[in-house]
């Protein structure tokens, strides 16, 4: 710091090189946490210590009322036995692959598009916007839209002759109905960080392939997928944790069902917590969200090489 | 900033210099623009859903479900949502006549979603000073510790975090709402933290030879200096926070605390004649999302370009 600039000039007699450099660095401490204290605050309250009690909790029978007791790992022995959870293990895989997968290939394709095509600001300001409405709102709109009775969609697929499909009241359909709101709100936004891994690809080496003589899609495959792979793979690492948690979507439209067809692994532990105030087992069930989180996103860097580039 | 706005005026170089060598429209590219047109009308369509319901008679709409004009023009819609309109004319016209407090959900999202921004904008402005600038002990161990925070699941803290707030006696108040996203994100401190690391050590260095303070280095040459990151990151925690649905809904339950995405679920829960009053909801989704709009036709620009960064980086 300071230091190294030495011909400080002596206005403040006590300021000799040598010795301000413990000064200042004893300085620098207090002074640093006193920039830090508010943030720290925060960190340790509602960040380090929640972490820490939801493991311990986790260990614990808890009602709400009275203290937590200890029961070891009576709670994950439950849960292991527990078929609500496996279905809902079960429901947020499949919502999972469906959402991850037709995300992740339509960016892709809308990101190569626009890259190829356009550097329209409107196109991209637009493609976003979605992304930029809360859930609850993409999630009413589109429960208004997929209507039974009266909407839109229906009323589009009976001009061609189709039956209508009950999106949010059948089993079959409501995974992938919300998987589909999901994707339209994200599309744009996984688009363009993708759009942004396209740029850092140097031109140079399409204009070499199209000297070579390369199709578009040969310059795809070769060029553009290998060379966009660690962007892909923090992608990939984004949007399937975040695919995970799926809730608010959920919350608003099935709120479960039918039966227990979307009861996805948030909403049941919510309906633990606060539905029957089972708190001890909501933690666990958290702890063994996270536990697969950390796992999935470890494996996918791993597998993938998110760390290295092709671009050599 | 800096290093976007150098990217775009290279990309922008380019365009021109592709463009002028005008590429003939093949039968691919053709292609390649309906397949991307189509995206765009998917993309848009909703939103002019909103809108051509919110205007129309609740009654009428499933006898004009098919029609792409408002079914039986009508302001009834954002009139019985903003409480202009009277029970009976409400209910003429499909809604459920109950009062709803648009403008206080209204009102108290934007208290919600201000005072959380600015404050944790700020506070982790102050620690990114602390750990860009400042020589302490720790200093790293303390900055890892934080990032950690970043793959903890929302869930995960959630739960204990409304024991905290319980106990604090602030269930169902807006400070409740408003506490655990405050003081820092952990996103807000990384982000700062870049930018701050960013500007030449040499500027604060001569104001602290100067004989300026720490805090007056922080205020004068380094806020100033990253005004455009701190702007960004202050509307994208906004927009985040006034979308945020699962916390508010898990602190703010009653009728003076909640925000208007919890308001919004529980409208849709409301069905007066058997089915939700669709163009109420409508009217009121398009209403809880203005304020997004206004902000992204204002900062739209500004909001794309962040992406790539907060992203990639």
């Amino acid at each position: 710091m300071a230091t190294t600039i030495a011909p400080v000039p002596p206005r403040t007699g006590r300021r000799v090189p040598r010795i301000a450099l413990g000064k200042q660095s004893r300085s620098d401490t207090f002074t640093a946490w006193l920039f830090i204290a508010p943030a720290a605050l925060g960190f340790a309250v509602f960040f380090l210590y929640p972490t820490l009690r939801g493991i311990y909790l986790s260990f614990t029978e808890y009602s709400l009322f009275g203290a937590p007791q200890f029961v070891g790992l009576d709670n994950f022995a439950a849960i292991a036995d527990d078929a609500l959870f496996w279905n809902s293990m079960k429901v947020t895989l499949w919502y999972v692959v469906l959402n991850i997968g037709f995300q992740t290939t339509i960016a892709l394709g809308l990101a190569v598009l626009m890259h190829r095509l356009t550097k329209s600001g409107i196109i991209r300001g637009s493609i976003l916007l979605p992304f930029l409405v809360a859930n609850v709102i993409v999630a009413l709109v589109w429960f208004w839209m997929l209507d039974y009775q009266i909407g839109i969609v229906n009323t589009m697929l009976g001009w061609v002759g189709i039956d209508p499909v009950a999106f949010f009241g059948s089993e079959n359909w409501a995974i992938p109905t919300i998987a589909f709101v999901n994707v339209w709100r994200h599309m744009g936004y996984t688009a363009l960080l993708i759009f942004a891994g396209l740029q850092t690809i140097p031109t140079t080496v399409y204009e070499a392939a199209a000297v070579d003589g390369a199709t578009e899609v040969q310059t795809f495959r070769k060029i553009t997928l290998p060379l966009l792979r660690p962007v892909l793979v923090l992608v990939l690492i984004i949007t399937v944790t975040g695919s995970f948690q799926v809730f608010d979507t959920v919350a608003v439209t099935t709120k479960g069902g039918p039966i227990n067809a979307t009861r996805v692994i948030q909403v049941y532990i919510v309906e633990r917590a606060f539905g029957r105030s089972d708190f001890g087992y909501a933690a666990a069930l958290s702890v063994i969200l996270f536990i697969i989180l950390a796992v999935v996103a470890y494996a996918q860097n791993k597998w993938l090489r998110g760390g290295e580039s092709d671009l050599a | 900033m800096t290093t976007i706005t150098v990217k775009r005026r290279r990309d922008s170089k380019r365009a021109v210099a592709e463009t002028k060598p005008r590429k003939p429209l093949s039968a691919g590219r053709v292609v390649a623009w309906i397949v991307l047109w189509a995206f765009i009308l998917l993309t848009v369509f909703p939103f002019f859903w909103m809108i051509r319901t919110g205007l129309s008679n609740g009654r009428s709409l499933a006898a004009n479900s098919g029609s792409f004009l408002p079914a039986d023009f009508t302001w009834g819609a954002f009139k019985r949502v903003l409480g202009f309109g009277t029970v009976a004319e409400a209910q003429a016209e499909g809604g459920s006549g109950a009062s709803i407090n648009f403008w206080l959900y209204l009102r108290n999202s934007f208290i919600v979603s201000t005072v959380a921004t600015a404050g944790q904008v700020f506070f982790s402005a102050m620690a990114a000073y602390a750990f860009s600038r400042l020589e302490w002990r720790g200093r790293d161990k303390m900055f890892a510790l934080f990032l950690t925070a970043l793959l903890v699941p929302p869930i995960f803290t959630a739960l204990p975090n409304f024991l905290t707030i319980k106990s604090l006696g602030l269930l169902n108040t807006l400070p409740g709402i408003i506490l655990p996203s405050f003081f820092m994100t952990p996103f807000a401190v990384y982000f700062l933290r870049q930018f701050f690391l960013g500007i030449p050590k040499e500027i604060d260095e001569a104001a602290r030879l100067d004989g300026a303070s720490h805090f007056l280095t922080f205020r004068r040459i380094i806020l100033p200096m990253s005004t455009a990151p701190v702007v960004t990151l202050g509307i994208l925690q906004f927009i985040a926070s006034w979308n945020d649905y699962f916390w508010p809904l898990l602190i703010g339950q009653t009728e003076s605390s909640r925000v208007l995405t919890v308001a919004l679920g529980v409208f849709r829960s409301q069905t007066p004649q058997g089915t939700p009053d669709w163009a109420g909801l409508m009217a009121a989704t398009l209403v809880a999302a203005v304020p997004i709009l206004i902000i992204y036709g204002i900062f739209g620009r500004r909001i794309v370009n962040s992406i790539g960064f907060s992203g990639i980086k």
